[in-house]
Order: C-alpha cells, then sequence, then structure tokens
C-alpha cells in the first residue's frame, strides 16, 4: 500500500494548500483512510474489529491486571497476572545464572552495545576497526565473562546459561559465524576453480536441504555417540555450531543474491588494473555485493533471531523455554496467557528494532549511490 | 621366615575373594567421582517430577531422587549437573553417556529394558488415568460418572481407556476432546464439563490451575494400566544401577522404619533396630558394598527426607498439587511402595 500511495501523496503535496494543522490532518484522512468506496469499507471493517478487540484486551491486560505481590493469591482480579512476569523477571533474562554474577552478564550486554553503536552508526570513521574488535576483542571477553573459571571469576557451567541472555548468545555467535562462512561459500561458489565450486555447492544444498530441527537434533543426540568415550563437548557449543553450520548456507545464498547483483564489468576492469582475485574480491565486488544483500541479510538474522528458540527441544531453556518453564511450576500454574504474552513482546520488540534498523540502513545507501 | 611367608600368602588368597566382592567396579560411577558431580538427565519442565521455582532452582520428585543419589556419593545433594532432555530424546542421551542416570517421569517398559538396552533399576511413582471431578457433582467412584462429560486431551490413550470402561460397565462417560493441556484446563473450568481426566501428576496439576481447586476432588479409582515410572541407566554397568535402585530403597525404607527429616538424629541415637541401624550406617558396611560411604543413607534421609516427606513436598499438599499418596502410598497402607529386606 505505501508504495501505491506514493505517487498519489507527490500529486497530493504538489496540489495542497498549506492549512492549519488540524485541517492539514482532516485532509490526510480523508485521502488516506477514506478515498474510495473500498478504502471506507476497510476502515470502518478494521475500526470496527479494533473497538471489538482493544477493550477487551486493555481490560485484560491493563486495567484488570495485576502487578503487585509475590505470590499467586496476589492476583485476584479477572485481568492478567503480572505478578508471575515479575517474580521471574531475572529468570527470563539470565536464565539460572547465579544472581551474584548477574554482573557480568550486564557488563557483557554494556560491552556488546558499545561496539556495535559504532559499527551500525552512519559515517563512521574506522568502522572496520569495531567491526574487528566486535568480532575477535569483544567475544574473548564475553567468554571470559560469561564462563568465568579464571581471573578469580567463578566457573559458570552452560546448562545455568539461559533466558534472553541465551538468546543474545547463541545469535550473535551464529551471525558472527555464519556470515563470513556464508561469504565464503558464495564466493566459492562462483569460483572457476571446479573443486571449490562443487565443495561449496555440495555445503549449500546439503544443509539447506535438511531442516533445522533435524540439525539440532543431530548436533544433540548422534554427534555424542561419534565422540570418543569419555569426550564431551558442551552441548551448548554443539547446538552453536550447529546453527552456525546451517545458516551459513542460507548467508550464502543471500550474498550470492547480492555478488549477482554486481555489474561484471567492474570485476574485469578490477582486473585489468592488475589487482589479485582477493583484493578484486574484497575492495571491489564485495562492498558492492553486501550494499545490495543487506535486506536478505537482515531478513536472516531476524529469523535465526527467533530460531534460536528451538533450542529449547534440546533442553536449553532460552527466553521461551524460560516461560514454558514457569508455566510448570507448581505454584504458578495456570499463567500460560501472561507468559506467552511476555516472550512475543520481548521478541516482537528485538525483531522489531532489527528490521527498523534494517530499513533506516537500507535507506542511507539507496541515498548514497 | 618362610612359614611367615606362607602364612602370609594364605591369609591372602584367603582375604582375596571376600575383597574381590566389596570392591565395587563401576565406570560411571568412578566416572562420576572424578568428574566431581553427578549429570542427571530429567524433564524439561512438569508440574510434580521436575520444574523450577521462581528462584530458577530445580524442584520435584525426579530432582530429589537426582539430589539424593549426589548425596549419596559426595555428601553433597548439590553436586548434580542438570540436563533437561525431551520425551524424543532422552534415551539416546543417556545411551551416549552424555547422562550417567535417566530420572525422567519415564515409563519402564518391556522395549526399553530389552531393546534399548536400559536398567530399569526402581519405580519412584506409580500412576494411571485418574479422574478429577466437581465436588457439586455429587459422585464418589468412577462407575457412578454415566452421563457426566469429561475434559481430556486427544490423541492420547485416554480416550480408548473411557470407551473400554463404557463398554466393559455399560455405561456412558461422555468426552470433550481438547489439544492442548491449557485449553482443557480453562474448558473445565468454565464449566463445559464435569471433570478432567489424565495420569493421576497431570490431572494434581490440572487442578491447582483450577480458579477454585477446593471445589474438584480425585475420584480414588483410576483405569487403563498402571503405568512405573522410574529411573534409567545404561546397561552393563550393575554396580551404577544397584546404586541407583538402592538409593531409592534407602529412601522408601526411610519411611518404613520410621525414620524423617525431623527425627533422624533422634532416632540416630537411640534406635536399636538392626535393620535402621544399617540404613543409618551403624552397622554393617551397606554404603561400601555399593561404591559409596557407609553414612549415605543417612544423608540422603537428613538432606532429601524420606520417600514420604518428598512426595508431601512435591505432589501432595506441601508440593501444592494435593494429589493423594494413593498406589504411591506404603504397601502397609495400601499402596505398592516397599523395601527388600535390609540384610
Amino acid at each position: 500500500m505505501s508504495e501505491a500511495t506514493a505517487g498519489q501523496r507527490l500529486t497530493v503535496r504538489r496540489n495542497f494548500e498549506p492549512g492549519t494543522p488540524g485541517a492539514r490532518i482532516i485532509e490526510w484522512t480523508r485521502r488516506n483512510l477514506f478515498g474510495s468506496a473500498l478504502n471506507t469499507l476497510l476502515t470502518i471493517l478494521v475500526l470496527a474489529l479494533a473497538a471489538l478487540i482493544l477493550p477487551p484486551l486493555i481490560r485484560w491486560g491493563v486495567t484488570q491486571a495485576t502487578l503487585h505481590g509475590t505470590t499467586r493469591a496476589d492476583c485476584t482480579g479477572d485481568g492478567a497476572c503480572w505478578t508471575f512476569i515479575r517474580v521471574r523477571l531475572p529468570l527470563f533474562f539470565y536464565g539460572r545464572y547465579p544472581p551474584s554474577d548477574y554482573w557480568r552478564v550486564d557488563l557483557v550486554a554494556i560491552l556488546l552495545v558499545a561496539c556495535c553503536v559504532p559499527v551500525l552508526r552512519e559515517r563512521m570513521t574506522h568502522r572496520w576497526l569495531w567491526v574487528i574488535l566486535l568480532l575477535t576483542l569483544f567475544p574473548a571477553l564475553a567468554a571470559v565473562l560469561l564462563w568465568g573459571g579464571i581471573f578469580g571469576l567463578d566457573y559458570v557451567d552452560t546448562t545455568l546459561w539461559g533466558g534472553l541472555m541465551l538468546d543474545f548468545i547463541v545469535a550473535f555467535v551464529t551471525v558472527a559465524g555464519s556470515l563470513p562462512l556464508g561469504i565464503l561459500l558464495a564466493l566459492g561458489r562462483r569460483s572457476q576453480l571446479p573443486i571449490v565450486r562443487t565443495l561449496s555447492m555440495g555445503y549449500i544444498e546439503l544443509w539447506r536441504g535438511v531442516p533445522l530441527l533435524t540439525v539440532l537434533f543431530i548436533s544433540a543426540v548422534l554427534v555424542p555417540l561419534f565422540l570418543p568415550q569419555g569426550v564431551s563437548v558442551d552441548r551448548l557449543l554443539r547446538a552453536m555450531a550447529a546453527l552456525v553450520l546451517f545458516n551459513a548456507a542460507y548467508m550464502a545464498e543471500v550474498v550470492r543474491g547480492g555478488l549477482q547483483g554486481v555489474d561484471h564489468g567492474q570485476e574485469e576492469a578490477a582486473h585489468t588494473l592488475g589487482l589479485h582475485w582477493w583484493h578484486v574480491q574484497a575492495f571491489v565486488v564485495l562492498p558492492q555485493a553486501l550494499r545490495i544483500a543487506v535486506p536478505g541479510i537482515i531478513n536472516t538474522v531476524v529469523d535465526l533471531f527467533k530460531d534460536t528458540t528451538l533450542v529449547t527441544i534440546i533442553g536449553l531453556f532460552d527466553l521461551l523455554g524460560a516461560v514454558e518453564q514457569a508455566l510448570k511450576d507448581p505454584a504458578w500454574l495456570g499463567f500460560a496467557k501472561e507468559g506467552y504474552a511476555f516472550a512475543a513482546l520481548i521478541f516482537f520488540v528485538c525483531c522489531y528494532a532489527m528490521s527498523a534498523y534494517g530499513r533506516s540502513m537500507e535507506r542511507r545507501l539507496s541515498r548514497d549511490q | 621366615m618362610l612359614r611367615l611367608c606362607i602364612a602370609v600368602l594364605g591369609a591372602l588368597l584367603i582375604v582375596a575373594p571376600a575383597r574381590a566382592q566389596t570392591e565395587v567396579k563401576s565406570p560411571t560411577l568412578d566416572a562420576v567421582k572424578k568428574r566431581g558431580e553427578l549429570i542427571c538427565g530429567i524433564d524439561t519442565g512438569i508440574p510434580g517430577y521436575a520444574y523450577q521455582d521462581s528462584k530458577g532452582e530445580w524442584q520435584g520428585l525426579d530432582i530429589a531422587y537426582c539430589r539424593a543419589i549426589a548425596d549419596a556419593i559426595f555428601g553433597s545433594p548439590a553436586k548434580v549437573k542438570y540436563i533437561g532432555v525431551t520425551s524424543k530424546v532422552r534415551f539416546s542421551v543417556l545411551q551416549s553417556g552424555e547422562i550417567d542416570v535417566l530420572i525422567r517421569d519415564s515409563e519402564h517398559t518391556f522395549i526399553r529394558n530389552t531393546q534399548l538396552g536400559l536398567d530399569e533399576p526402581a519405580d519412584n511413582f506409580y500412576t494411571a488415568q485418574t479422574f478429577m471431578v466437581r465436588k457439586s457433582l455429587g459422585v464418589a467412584h468412577t462407575k457412578d460418572l454415566n452421563g457426566a462429560t469429561i475434559c481430556l486431551l486427544t490423541g492420547t490413550t485416554l480416550e480408548t481407556n473411557i470407551a473400554d470402561y463404557n463398554r466393559a460397565n455399560n455405561i456412558k462417560i461422555n468426552t470433550l476432546l481438547f489439544d492442548k493441556p491449557e485449553e482443557a484446563f480453562a474448558a473445565a473450568d468454565a464449566g463445559r464439563c464435569d471433570g478432567y481426566t489424565d495420569d493421576g501428576g497431570s490431572v494434581a496439576a490440572a487442578r491447582s490451575t483450577m480458579k477454585q481447586p477446593g471445589d474438584w476432588m480425585f475420584l480414588p479409582e483410576t483405569i487403563g494400566g498402571l503405568q512405573p515410572l522410574g529411573s534409567f541407566t545404561r546397561m552393563g554397568d550393575e554396580a551404577w544401577t544397584r546404586l541407583v535402585k538402592w538409593v531409592h530403597y534407602a529412601m522408601v525404607a526411610g519411611e518404613v522404619f520410621g525414620v524423617g527429616k525431623a527425627n533422624i538424629e533422634q532416632v540416630k541415637a537411640s534406635t536399636n533396630d538392626p535393620d535402621t541401624r544399617r540404613l543409618l550406617g551403624l552397622e554393617g558396611d551397606f554404603g561400601k558394598l555399593l561404591g559409596v560411604d557407609n553414612n549415605w543413607g543417612y544423608r540422603i534421609i537428613k538432606d532429601i527426607g524420606n520417600y514420604g516427606e518428598v512426595y508431601d513436598a512435591t505432589f501432595g499438599d506441601k508440593g501444592g498439587l494435593g494429589l493423594p499418596r494413593g498406589m504411591n502410598n506404603l504397601y502397609s497402607k495400601g499402596g505398592l511402595m516397599f523395601t527388600p529386606s535390609w540384610h
């Protein structure tokens, strides 16, 4: 609809007589919501639906909801029992991480934001420096802080990690691992060398042909069977490795789409300048290809962020797992609605933030071109 | 000198077989001791058996068993690493050696014992299809449910059990089917049906979600077959299986002998009962024969409690589920829980 009306809006603006703000709103409403008989009908239908749904929803979620107290008995109203969420909030964010060590997780979150802001900001000088920092120093620091066991920090086993923190860790590792691997695979698939090309294609087709659930099950169940007796790899690491390998195939295809969008002449021109193949790819082709691939990459990232909830099926408790776990506590049985509404809200906020950033980046890139 | 040597050798020869019998050889137990913690495979969340309280601590009947085994080995119930396993992967995870023992409300069956090659050391919970009805219905027994409507989950043996029961007793119990437990709970609470049925533990969980749990009661009879739930170990490590088995019997024995968390010090100081003395490590080498120290039984009762206490704290009134003991009562009170002799 936005594209369809974009043209209209241009003509509207041209003919528009600037009036008072009130008149402008009425004019906008008339044109956009009641422009035609169909639009009028749709507007009325949507309003009717909202009138039907919103009041009970607000009554349930806000006016008759309970937030205070610490036990189930405090939830006396007819509405939602947000007490349930409030009491369990630390579990939803940190999982079973020891409460006295929450500061370690907080510190990692601050470091992540501190590293991400320069990477994501517009017109940052030395952006590549920050990217390298985000991909090397930050993971090392985060691993030390979260795991502990050295520098006087207590060791915290990964079975205690959970909640939203686990979603972010898994998502970060998956993106940081699968994007570089995906770029290599995409380049490999376009390579002139038959072995490299066949291997890359085989890899991509193999991983794309297997459902993610199967891959996770294999990582959780079959891999330990193949390992020699006494050797065990942490199941979180196994799950993350599986997600990286799986998503790399999708990233590769997204990046390949970008690569195909770069005019062939660019590459040939760079070759005639005498640049080495790697230099051609790194300095001429990839910067342009990635720019084209940004919407697809963001799409994949949002997708894999939501996929991190699948780790619950192999016994790791991410945010959704922690919520489902909370529903099983006999002291708090029967608050499924509140639990799922909370999880949905958190995931929506995270995913919306990502796609909003993606859109602003696309706008910026198309403006730059 | 020669005579002394022969005497020593002779003594060694006599002692050696006896020692060989007391030496406990268990790769799993050795690995657990070396690691310094027990890895326990548990349910990813189910009321009564295994769930996290609002502090994130694991609670439940199965959890109590994990803690008891760790307590027997290390003297500390906290030395357990819990791995949540779903019903699909539970046995493969045990077979792969990723967990030491599986205690996950899993039914002991023939195929699991034979084809899957797993040992089934001890049943820790007996369950069967149970009914919960509104008190206002005025029904005291399952056969009186003629004409009543029962909410239940679809796609299980619950439906066929009811159909069979109807046919056998020539009555008509109506059913209202649901896909998700939450929906079925809500329908029962809203009065769309007179009762709810599932296995005992789940019905107890359902009751606690009702607006007025006190308005609902459990019927004493169960229908369908008995489901014995309990622990699983890998086959081929008898010593480990034995330890898991006797940890369960120690908890039941505590209740049979009248020893619990509350009175353990008093009983330990004054008891003359030989069985109790052996359980508490005052006599005999009952711990050493299992590969742990002799105070294991005392520690389990003191830190975890006897079976009855654990049941009360998880499924009973203290656990908030209010499920009557029923089959899980002691043999002397009409249940199925017993302990082999302690000698």
